[in-house]
């Protein structure tokens, strides 16, 4: 009686200290995130606030030897990259989900599912290395241009998008019941009837989620896009151009910067971030609308 | 009672982490003020050298520990000015604003400044003049300096670097705005390579391109140009022909240490400029 109370009260305490493990490793978890925002916020607002917003955001020149930190270019190259890589990666991406959700056989999909895995595994320095050796040099050729530009950018970003694109609206798309199939089968609708008319609007949010982080990705992007963007702070016009991205701004520049050019950078992070919240406000947005 | 020593063991064994955490800090805390410990840091083309420098002064002085780490320039004369290195590296001479913090600076090489193009280009040389020209913008076909009919790619530094900062001063690349700060005029289009090796591959992967890099990353897979009619030869640096060349500093302030001026008395030694002559210009 005696030693089954013992165990009973000790199993309560050895209950007791995992709960409030675990709950230890929740806080670490939260406070990395909220450390790392006052962290950033701290050092980019003085910045910002010393710069003046509006110099700051759609200021077009970045001169840090003139004390002139205009992020406008980089902003504009973040976002016309992403556009570009979004362009490409999508329209593949969710084919490619189509294909092995609806159409491949299932060894063709077991074949291809490790492959996207391994698309998804490899470095994001590899994928530059991959564009700077293949993929500038025949841009090159075709513009003259030396080929570090916005496309090369754009092509390496279209790929390196495409995993995140294929997992999540395969996932979504064989979330679809089967049912849905049947009927419209059944209605005398064909095959690409039923898979664009019926089962990828019934896909909607997922494959919408896919292209979020698809955009996250694209935009949080920092070695592959230094390696192929040629890095020049101008605004770029045409997909020829170089370009800087707001990444690639605070990577190269972070090692050589003191003083007020740094918490520039750091603001940089903070219109980074900004970004980031929105597009994930966004989606959660979006996700509960979907869902009522 | 298994579970309690089990227990038991692990809860010492995390305070024996914690207490090793906070024992490693001390430690290094205390080297820091150390008379054996010496902290290097600043620009990333001083780095190489003084790592050879260092490894040498360490295997003759026991004991001693020397870390060098480059981080920049300008970070480095910021480091050797608020004291949070014992000795801080430059590869440009310092601002006007950077003068008023009375750093003790020694020169303990020169480099010089090669300006290459691709292997493939027709062009062998360039005056100051173009070679500005073609920086800035107002040059911008290789066929207006004798080239073929292409456009010129002109490939630069990021800002902050010292070898950029020495290089736009030297050729002229800077102006002055109204309040008498220097800003860099560099053509806005300029591609942007993060560091020496960056600019060579990109001078050597692109026919059309143009580069400024430190001399002692020359090698076959890039041409220099000729200078004003000089050669980017050591000797025509040290005879002062050259002029794009730029001294390597060491800064030090007025508290810094005898381990730290023995170590860069060491540097100025004959032992240690023949480890300085192996690739740069030693200043015998």
């Amino acid at each position: 009686m005696n030693i089954e109370k013992n165990t009973a009260s000790k199993n309560r305490i050895i209950e007791n200290i995992f709960s409030k493990f675990f709950f230890l490793s929740a806080i670490i978890s939260i406070m990395s995130l909220v450390i790392i925002i006052i962290f950033v916020f701290a050092k980019g607002i003085p910045a910002i606030i010393e710069i003046g917003l509006m110099d700051f955001i759609f200021g077009k020149l970045w001169r840090p030897s003139s004390n002139d930190f205009g992020i406008l270019p980089m902003i504009l190259g973040s976002i016309y990259a992403t556009i570009g890589a979004l362009l490409i990666g999508v329209p593949i991406g969710i084919l490619t989900a189509i294909y092995m959700s609806e159409i491949a056989s299932k060894q063709i999909r077991k074949m291809i599912i490790p492959m996207v895995e391994l698309l998804a595994g490899i470095p994001s320095v590899i994928y530059g290395f991959f564009g700077l050796i293949v993929i500038v040099p025949l841009i090159d050729q075709i513009a003259g241009n030396g080929g570090n530009s916005l496309l090369a950018a754009m092509i390496i970003l279209g790929i390196m998008i495409l995993p995140t694109i294929i997992n999540i609206s395969d996932t979504s798309l064989r979330a679809v019941p089967k049912e849905y199939r049947e009927n419209s089968i059944a209605l005398g609708a064909s095959k690409m009837q039923t898979i664009f008319g019926v089962v990828l609007p019934a896909a909607k949010s997922g494959v919408l989620t896919a292209v979020v982080l698809g955009i996250g990705r694209a935009i949080g992007e920092t070695m592959a896009v230094i390696l192929v963007a040629g890095n020049s702070p101008q605004i770029p016009i045409s997909i020829f151009d170089r370009f800087r991205s707001m990444t690639a701004n605070i990577a190269i520049e972070m090692g050589y910067a003191f003083g007020l050019h740094q918490e520039a950078l750091f603001a940089t992070g903070v219109v980074l971030f900004v970004f980031i919240i929105i597009l994930n406000l966004g989606l959660n947005l979006f996700i509960r609308k979907a869902s009522d | 009672m298994k579970i309690i020593s089990k227990k038991l063991v692990s809860i010492l064994l995390i305070g024996v982490l914690v207490v090793g955490i906070f024992s490693g800090c001390s430690k290094a805390n205390d080297s820091a003020s150390n008379e054996k410990y010496l902290s290097i840091v600043g620009s990333t083309s001083v780095t190489p050298v003084l790592t050879q420098l260092a490894d040498a002064y360490m295997t003759l002085n026991d004991g001693v520990k020397i870390d060098v780490q480059g981080i920049g320039s300008s970070a480095g004369v910021k480091a050797a000015y608020d004291k949070s290195a014992d000795i801080g590296m430059s590869s440009r001479n310092l601002k006007e604003a950077e003068k008023e913090w009375n750093l003790i600076e020694t020169t303990i090489a020169y480099d010089g400044i090669a300006i290459s193009v691709n292997p493939n280009n027709t062009v062998e040389k360039l005056t100051i003049e173009q070679v500005k020209d073609i920086f800035k913008g107002i040059i911008t076909n290789w066929n207006e300096v004798g080239g073929k009919d292409e456009e010129i790619i002109v490939i630069s530094r990021e800002s902050g670097s010292g070898t950029r900062g020495a290089f736009e001063g030297l050729v002229g690349l800077e102006e002055k705005d109204a309040d008498g700060n220097k800003f860099s005029v560099l053509v806005e289009d300029a591609l942007i390579a993060d560091g020496n090796g960056a600019v060579k591959a990109n001078v050597a992967s692109k026919e059309n391109a143009i580069g400024y890099l430190s001399f002692s990353y020359l090698d076959s897979s890039i041409k220099t140009l000729v200078i004003n009619d000089i050669e980017p030869l050591v000797e025509n640096i040290e005879n002062g022909t050259y002029k794009i060349s730029r001294p390597f500093l060491l800064l030090t302030n007025d508290e810094s240490s005898k381990l730290a001026n023995d170590f860069i008395e060491y540097i100025l030694s004959d032992e240690g400029q023949n480890i300085v002559a192996d690739k740069l210009i030693s200043v015998k």
